[in-house]
């Protein structure tokens, strides 16, 4: 397709810090979001008339409302622990990809507009104006940023440059500057329930077919409820599940687990998004907007317990931010967890000898996991401390038999982004998408050689798609990402006897 | 960037999706796939009506089990698969596919 050609990183055996190349990635920019999009969230359809002030007010207002901001553009000493930890650095080479060169072209203009040394001596401090030159340079390099916070795992002052990215797409926002693909996706949410735009009918048709498929295949009459008032569950999982592969066949995976463990569960057509892509521009509002319509899903089909899919940011926003943004949730069942991932489901169900499996099912794979960026740094699971870590890998071994982990520096809290996250899974950034799947590719390769590994389990619909994508680029099989509750659905022993 | 196909030129988005559905032809979708170096045969145009089809009742593209299904159903199990489609379509048929067939592109995290 329309994508401009550009060169192939090899992979090595171990990732290398790369010479930099100055402006290595300075034309990349993703696709600005139309004046129809901007406006339905709330922001000017285009770039306003005065917009340095406008921009330097919302900066104003930002520093104010998150003293973490104003701490990140503060306490930096340059120390730079953090330079080659940003996998789109060491696929890009550009340092304005070395999460202090993002943060950088933010706290230039911090200096310049907000602390008294940068007025009056801007030269000394590195102070800079607010100039066009400046906000492009904002747009291209916020946009290559994942968010996924490797950085700030190593950073010893703690500072995220997520939040900074963050910070910045709500000031471009608010001048009229937004990202197409976020922003859409966003008012497809607001409209439809949904990041695809999937109605109610095609969604009902799409599980229809599903439970088709998996009476075809095992025998059982495994339901996929759609808005089946007072249900216990509540399933809120990324709209991925239902559209594209491999994500579907984990919701077969959920759906089993329910199926087998007796727990009458539904899902929404309403709240029939899990992902949050109000977090990746930054917007409180948006975010909170989307969060809510689950709460008016769990209220009107009288819900007592929220369940997630596999979906790492909207984990990210369920496990830290839900029950502030869209809370109380007084109404659900207080004996479980508000809300619960579906591993937290599965692991317990499994520790109570609720779920049966037969390793043997997967004897044709030998596994490792991809720890997901939102996941592994930003929640939790099952009330122990890296049980974000350790349930989702018990469950591999729970239903496999062959299991290897890649390398310790690329995995649990200092695990490599899958290069799409945050808002860039889109094809107009697909160069960056590409050489930011490097470090990670090259860690699966060693596994692979090493162990014979032959498929990489994730549970994050946004990792599953890009490395669809980044597998074939990088010569492995598109059908070797798969999800993780597809190694459950395939290992647990079903009761056909209801038939 | 519109694209001029028997002397009518089309709308198309930065990512050179057809903008209005309605003007949707048999000649465009040759053109775009030939911009792709795709020689459209019958088995990519079984695909792209059943994707028109599908999407005139339901208003989004299939989803990709439903395709499979849909396909192995009409042309025997051995290509009711994605390996199948991403033969005829690299880019990935619910993207690439819906392009020539003039739908909107599937948004996501897909």
């Amino acid at each position: 397709m329309a994508v401009k050609e550009f060169e192939k990183p090899e992979l090595q055996e171990f990732t290398t810090i790369p010479k930099l190349v100055e402006e290595a990635t300075s034309h990349l920019a993703p696709f600005k979001s139309k004046e129809e999009f901007q406006q339905s969230l709330g922001y000017p359809g285009e770039l306003v008339d005065n917009w340095e002030d406008v921009a330097l007010d919302k900066m104003g207002d930002l520093l104010k409302r998150y003293r973490s901001l104003r701490v990140y553009m503060d306490s930096c000493i340059q120390c730079g622990a953090c330079t080659d930890k940003c996998h789109y650095y060491l696929g890009t080479k550009d340092p304005n990809n070395m999460p202090v060169g993002r943060q950088n072209l933010m706290r230039g203009v911090y200096r310049k507009h907000f602390t008294l040394p940068g007025k009056f001596f801007p030269k000394l401090v590195g102070a800079v104006d607010l100039t066009k030159e400046v906000l492009d340079d904002w747009y291209s390099y916020y946009h290559q940023c994942s968010q996924c916070r490797r950085c700030a795992v190593f950073c010893p002052i703690g500072i995220d440059t997520a939040e900074i990215s963050m910070a910045a797409r709500e000031i471009m926002d608010s001048v009229g500057v937004g990202q197409k693909y976020c922003n859409e996706i966003i008012g497809k949410v607001n409209k439809i329930g949904n990041n695809l735009g999937l109605p109610e009918p095609a969604l009902a048709d799409t599980l229809e077919g599903l439970e088709e498929d998996v009476l075809d295949d095992t025998e059982v009459d495994v339901k996929f409820p759609l808005d089946v008032k007072d249900s216990d569950v509540l399933l809120v999982t990324p709209s991925a599940d239902f559209f594209a592969e491999p994500h579907v066949d984990g919701l077969m995976g959920y759906a089993k687990v329910f199926h087998q463990a007796g727990i009458s569960w539904t899902l929404s057509s309403h709240a029939s998004e899990a992902a949050n892509f109000g977090m990746f521009i930054g917007s409180y509002d948006n975010m909170r907007k989307l969060a809510l319509r689950i709460r008016e899903a769990a209220l009107e089909l009288n819900v007592k317990r929220i369940v997630f899919g596999e979906c790492g940011h909207a984990w990210r926003v369920a496990y830290s931010f839900l029950n502030t943004l869209a809370g109380p949730f007084d109404f659900l069942d207080p004996r479980y967890p508000v809300p619960q991932h579906i591993c937290e489901v599965t692991h317990d169900l499994m520790n109570k000898n609720v779920l049966q499996f037969d390793k043997s099912a997967n004897d044709d794979k030998v596994l490792t996991f991809h720890d997901s960026c939102n996941v592994a740094r930003a929640s939790n699971m099952g009330d122990i401390i890296g049980g974000q870590f350790t349930l989702p890998r018990d469950i591999i071994r729970a239903t496999t038999n062959n299991f290897y982990d890649m390398e310790e520096e690329t995995i649990r809290e200092k695990t490599f982004c899958c290069g799409g996250g945050g808002g860039l899974l889109t094809d107009d950034l697909i160069e960056l998408r590409m050489k930011g799947a490097q470090p990670r590719m090259e860690a699966l390769k060693r596994v692979v050689e090493d162990h014979g590994v032959t498929h990489m389990a994730a549970i994050c619909a946004i990792c599953k798609s890009q490395f669809s994508k980044a597998f074939q680029y990088y010569g492995f099989e598109l059908d070797q990402i798969i999800s993780l509750h597809h190694l459950v659905g395939d290992a647990l022993i079903m009761n056909k006897k209801e038939l | 960037m519109p694209i001029e196909v028997n002397g009518k030129s089309f709308e198309t988005d930065e990512e050179g999706y057809l903008a209005n559905l309605g003007e949707w032809e048999k000649d465009l979708a040759t053109a775009m796939a030939a911009e792709d170096g795709i020689d459209l045969g019958d088995d990519h145009w079984e695909i792209i009506n059943f994707l028109r089809e599908y999407y005139e009742e339901y208003q989004i593209a299939p989803a990709v089990r439903v395709l499979t299904k849909a396909v192995g159903k009409k042309l025997g199990k051995d290509k009711g698969n994605s390996k199948y489609l991403y033969e005829l379509f690299p880019y990935g048929p619910g993207k690439q596919a819906c392009k020539f067939a003039g739908l909107p592109k599937p948004t996501g995290c897909v």
